[in-house]
């Protein structure tokens, strides 16, 4: 286990280094809550659906997750051009060890990326409702974080270069991100598009996080957890097995 | 005494090209041995093999005695590797790198730091132990690669053509702490290189290889003799001709040539 432990702990070192990163990274978050959060709030209020402020947070905590977990996964791509996935894949240690330190890290990486973009919501205004369901919101971040990341390295694995990285951004990331719910409320779309949500990963994420920070949930809080932990449970096992077939 | 390195009939094809011919070989323990060949002759596929980052088609290797298919872990620990290209975290000092090798390579924790502090100061690189890489000279780099391959103490080392493109002063110190490695402790090293009067001079034997066959192996005298001439150079020429080889692609590069023909 200490193999993975150091594989963890240099994500970590990587991630927290580069301050410029952790900061501009906060900038997308950011500009979300202020941008969306100040300017659809009060035609949200209009409607009848209460504080735009509140349901928006929790989805864009879900956003810094995914965004960050991906892009954690994928930077095996970068190991292996940069040629330090050898010296890894040399080492007297399982491919599935590896898989899993680098998963760890990277989910851990992108779970702290959520805390932060949750501090600075509620620095803006995002309220919490129910104090002892964060740890609740705070599980549900980190099966996020570790879905999403699995799901980077799995995709890395089978991409040679990073030509097909825009290519998983505009077709993968962002649209699991703009159909999850994250921006608006999933009751009474029309029904091709609750369909796609129903299969987004993200939707349950952020419904989780939502559901126990606000109260609002559209699937259930108990639906949530079981399709977080199964899909969780799922990409890591698709991951391991990509992962292993790959070739220095 | 049974040979460190034992290669049996090892082949490895891609597809419908074939890299490494059916070629055998042994190493005795303690030996330089010195790998040449031109572009594309197979030496770094077979390096690859030999370190368990590619599986033979057919064939068997052994390293101590460890079959390394059967038992890859096993056999992992007994050699250092010192790759072709660059394989250090940039990102991380060379504490740090050298940190995250000894923990993969399962080195006591209590050895750690006093085996660090050793082979960072025999490749002179101590006193920048607390830099990232990526403010390192090639140099610097390959050096603390090589301190990295010995910290878990194996029996053999491999290095893939381990002084390309480093200035003759580099070439020579490099050479210098290896060559006293291999006497104070009787590691076995085998290396590829393109600098022929670098194998003339360190290598206990030779083999040379070309189109995937070994052709030739001996002692670099019994080479000169056999081919008579005067120096390893001219025999290696003589024994693989004057063409210049394109370069052959690697199983990978192949693969993503596919790749791309699928693509567009």
């Amino acid at each position: 286990m200490s193999a993975v432990y150091i594989l963890w702990k240099r994500e970590l070192i990587r991630y927290f280094r580069s301050r410029a990163r952790l900061v501009g990274s906060l900038g997308q978050p950011l500009l979300f809550l202020v941008a969306l959060g100040f300017g659809l709030g009060p035609v949200f209020a209009k409607a009848g659906q209460g504080n735009y402020f509140q349901f928006l947070g929790p989805g864009v905590v879900c956003m810094g997750i995914l965004f960050t977990g991906v892009f954690a996964g994928i930077q095996v791509i970068w190991d292996r051009q940069f040629g330090f996935l050898k010296e890894t894949l040399v080492a007297p240690i399982t491919r599935f060890e590896i898989m899993l330190g680098k998963t760890l890290g990277g989910a851990t990486v992108a779970f702290v990326q959520g805390v932060f973009v949750l501090i600075l919501s509620m620095l803006i205004g995002f309220k919490v409702e129910h104090i002892l369901m964060i740890p609740v919101a705070l599980i549900a971040m980190f099966l996020v974080a570790l879905f999403f990341t699995a799901l980077g390295i799995s995709i890395a694995s089978v991409l040679q270069d990073m030509q097909g990285f825009q290519l998983i951004m505009n077709f993968v990331v962002q649209p699991v991100f703009f159909l999850s719910g994250a921006l608006f409320p999933l009751s009474g779309v029309v029904s091709f598009l609750s369909i796609i949500s129903a299969v987004d990963p993200l939707a349950y994420g952020v419904d989780a996080v939502r559901g126990s920070l606000t109260g609002i949930t559209h699937f259930g809080l108990v639906t949530d957890f079981t399709v977080l932990i199964v899909i969780s449970a799922v990409i890591l096992t698709i991951g391991s097995y990509l992962f292993s077939r790959v070739e220095a | 005494m049974d040979d460190i390195i034992q290669a049996q009939n090892l082949t490895k094809t891609f597809k419908d090209f074939t890299a490494v011919d059916n070629v055998s070989f042994n190493v005795p323990k303690g030996e330089i041995f010195a790998f040449l060949g031109p572009n594309g002759a197979g030496k770094t596929t077979t390096i690859k093999m030999l370190t368990t980052l590619l599986r033979p088609t057919t064939g068997s290797i052994k390293l101590n005695g460890i079959d390394t298919v059967l038992h890859s872990e096993k056999a992992r620990k007994t050699f250092g590797i010192v790759f072709q290209d660059p394989s250090l975290d940039d990102e991380l000092t060379a504490m740090e790198n050298m940190e995250f090798h000894a923990v993969l390579y399962k080195v006591p924790g209590r050895e750690i730091k006093e085996r660090l502090e050793k082979f960072l100061k025999f490749v002179e690189l101590w006193d920048r132990r607390n830099d990232l890489v990526k403010t390192f000279s090639g140099g610097m780099k390959r050096r603390l690669e090589i301190a990295r391959g010995l910290l878990h103490k194996p029996e053999i080392l491999f290095l893939d053509e381990p002084t390309q493109g480093l200035d003759p002063q580099t070439r020579n110190k490099i050479w210098e702490y290896l060559q006293n490695l291999n006497k104070e402790t009787q590691i076995t090293i085998f290396f590829t290189t393109h600098y022929m009067e670098e194998a003339e001079q360190v290598a206990h034997r030779v083999a040379i290889m070309d189109h995937g066959k070994i052709i030739d192996a001996g002692s670099p005298d019994k080479l000169k003799e056999q081919t008579q001439t005067k120096t390893l150079e001219e025999a290696f020429l003589k024994l693989t001709g004057t063409a210049i080889r394109d370069e052959e692609a690697s199983g990978i590069d192949k693969l993503r040539g596919h790749g791309r023909m699928w693509r567009h």
